[in-house]
């Protein structure tokens, strides 16, 4: 970090990030205590410490829920539309980037718009068609709808790496007699390996947090998505804070552990839409 | 544009014995974008089409009656819908908030403070986290007798316990306040990358000629930073425009009353829980208007910004 003056603003500085931590943090740890709290505890004092601890909660959301089937569903949801959308988007940027083509930068330009595009504009044509292809409460109908979804972000994202390799490492592979798909994969993707990482980060989160599709495409209790599933929960468990907040939890808790293993790639895909 | 011509010449394609200068273009091209495009004109072009034509509309999603703009007509005379333009109108002022503050984050975190790795993590975490999940946790911490009023009035604040979500007049702002909470990292995120990116050489001239913190944080890097700034204003502007539907969803429902609604949630509530297929089209084409409008921005910040790469 550079120093651009010590002494006065450090002190209110600190003021103001612990402020901003405590209130950053402080919701999820009302949420992490009250969910490790019995209903009658929390019920006496919904803002003191816990009285006992108890882990209740979570056997319940785990066991009386389907939360771990859910869980499941966004898992299998997630990983493959990303990786579809990983590999569609890695042949269109490599050909955008070292080929010669008509339409190039439509291509281009379609996907940095389409990236903004808001999904529940294009959401009734796609129930449309996917209850006239009977896929409405199959986990397929999400999954061919996010795998979609993703590709223009990461057309995007890798196209802008693909861009600082340079042209003589693709030259010596030509030369050497190597075709496009080889010079693509013998090449390029060994270089990529922390911008695929990345996009397939940012994308891997993004599905695994959708709410909106999933919830109007999979209504049938056993087929819903994590998310879709805990939206469920909302109207059912009003008056049982504790098992509600031990479900969210869980919903919550493998993005953060997921995050504190790849803050970096993280923090990288995610300002890779803003400056440069 | 040059060099990215003169790079295509050297990709592999094409037949190797064709020395002259002009050569064909190579088909493989065509081969490695068929699938994007096809995922493209299925994702993203087909619904487009599909939904401005049928909010021209109205029925059920299998019979449907041309009716010309009577969707619209009905849809601006909907006081829910008014409501729901509206609601969005309120949260694009949270944008500003959230630019100001994080902008103050970044500049302090930017200075070095001790801990800054921490912090910077600790503001972060909430923008990843789902927000349905995030959504359960306030709506149950926003309650009347919730965490935050109990903890108020445990300090003698009471008289600042409202009904954060039950209330009318206050669940949009309650929802405006949740987004800021989860956005707001995003953002310091960003700025402080930005920062962090400047050359360090005007900021050291700066210092030598005397201009204090506060001076050189105005007028010597906010003004290099402007351009990631106008990218987050749009950026933001668009996700409180069109991409709040979770946080109304989970937090109120829309209610109380549909006082708390906003355009998605009405094309949803529309679409699929009362079947008003037309005017969910219509609101879907408003919506699209409204956001083309700032993705249109978004584009010509994006490719100005990427002139100089495309050389």
């Amino acid at each position: 970090m550079n120093v651009v003056r010590r002494g006065a603003t450090t002190i209110s500085g600190q003021i103001v990030l612990l402020a901003l931590t405590l209130i950053s943090l402080g919701p999820l740890a009302f949420m992490a205590a009250t969910s490790l709290r019995t209903t009658s505890d929390y019920a006496l004092n919904p803002a003191g410490l816990p009285g006992a601890l108890t882990w209740d909660n979570y056997i319940a959301a785990l066991t009386d829920l389907p939360t771990l089937r859910w869980a499941l569903n966004s898992f299998l949801v997630s990983a493959t539309s990303v990786a579809v959308s990983t590999a569609i988007a890695t042949l269109a940027a490599f050909a955008i980037t070292f080929g010669r083509f008509r339409g190039r930068s439509v291509l281009l330009g379609g996907s940095i718009g389409f990236i903004m595009v808001p999904p529940v504009v294009l959401l009734l044509p796609m129930f449309v068609f996917m209850v006239n292809v009977k896929l409405v409460n199959n986990l397929a109908s999400v999954t061919i709808f996010y795998s979609c979804l993703l590709v223009p972000f990461a057309i995007f994202f890798l196209v802008t790496f693909f861009r600082t390799i340079p042209a003589e490492l693709l030259e010596a592979a030509v030369v050497d007699g190597a075709g496009p798909l080889r010079s693509l994969v013998s090449v390029v993707l060994p270089l990529s390996r922390a911008a695929l990482l990345t996009v397939a980060t940012v994308n891997l989160i993004w599905a695994w947090n959708e709410l909106l599709i999933s919830l109007v495409f999979l209504q049938d209790e056993n087929q819903r998505t994590l998310m879709a599933g805990l939206s469920l929960l909302q109207g059912r468990y009003t008056t049982n804070q504790p098992l509600l907040l031990a479900a969210a939890m869980l919903s919550v808790i493998p993005v953060a552990l997921f995050y504190l293993f790849s803050q970096r790639s993280f923090v990288k895909g995610l300002t890779a839409g803003i400056g440069k | 544009m040059t060099l990215v011509a003169t790079a295509a010449h050297a990709t592999p394609g094409g037949s190797p014995a064709t020395p002259r200068p002009r050569r064909p273009r190579p088909l493989w091209p065509y081969l490695f974008i068929a699938p994007a495009c096809a995922a493209l004109v299925f994702g993203f072009i087909y619904p487009l089409i599909s939904v401005v034509r049928n909010s021209f509309y109205a029925g059920t999603v299998y019979e449907l009656n041309f009716v010309g703009i009577g969707n619209f007509k009905t849809l601006f005379e909907d006081p829910i819908f008014r409501t729901s333009i509206a609601n969005n109108l309120r949260l694009l002022l949270t944008v500003p908030v959230m630019t100001v503050l994080a902008l103050a984050v970044a500049a302090i975190l930017h200075s070095g403070v001790r801990g800054g790795v921490f912090y910077r993590a600790a503001v972060f975490l909430p923008y990843i986290l789902p927000a349905a999940g995030i959504g359960l946790g306030f709506s149950v911490f926003l309650q009347f007798n919730g965490g935050l009023n109990q903890s108020l009035r445990a300090v003698g604040m009471g008289g600042l316990a409202y009904d954060w979500l039950g209330s009318p007049n206050l669940a949009i702002w309650s929802v405006g306040a949740v987004v800021v909470w989860q956005q707001l990292g995003f953002g310091v995120v960003v700025f402080l990358a930005a920062l962090l990116s400047l050359p360090v050489e005007v900021t050291e001239a700066a210092r030598m000629d005397g201009a204090s913190w506060w001076r050189i944080q105005t007028r010597v890097h906010l003004p290099q930073i402007r351009g990631t700034i106008e990218f987050f204003v749009v950026l933001q502007a668009i996700t409180v425009l069109s991409l709040v539907f979770t946080y109304v969803y989970i937090l109120t429902t829309g209610g109380p009353s549909n006082s708390s609604s906003v355009m998605e949630f009405y094309i949803w509530r529309s679409g699929f829980a009362q079947g008003s297929v037309g005017l969910a089209n219509a609101a879907a084409v408003v919506l699209l208007a409204l956001a083309g409008v700032l993705i249109a921005i978004y584009m010509r910040l994006r490719l100005r910004d990427d002139d100089p790469a495309l050389r």
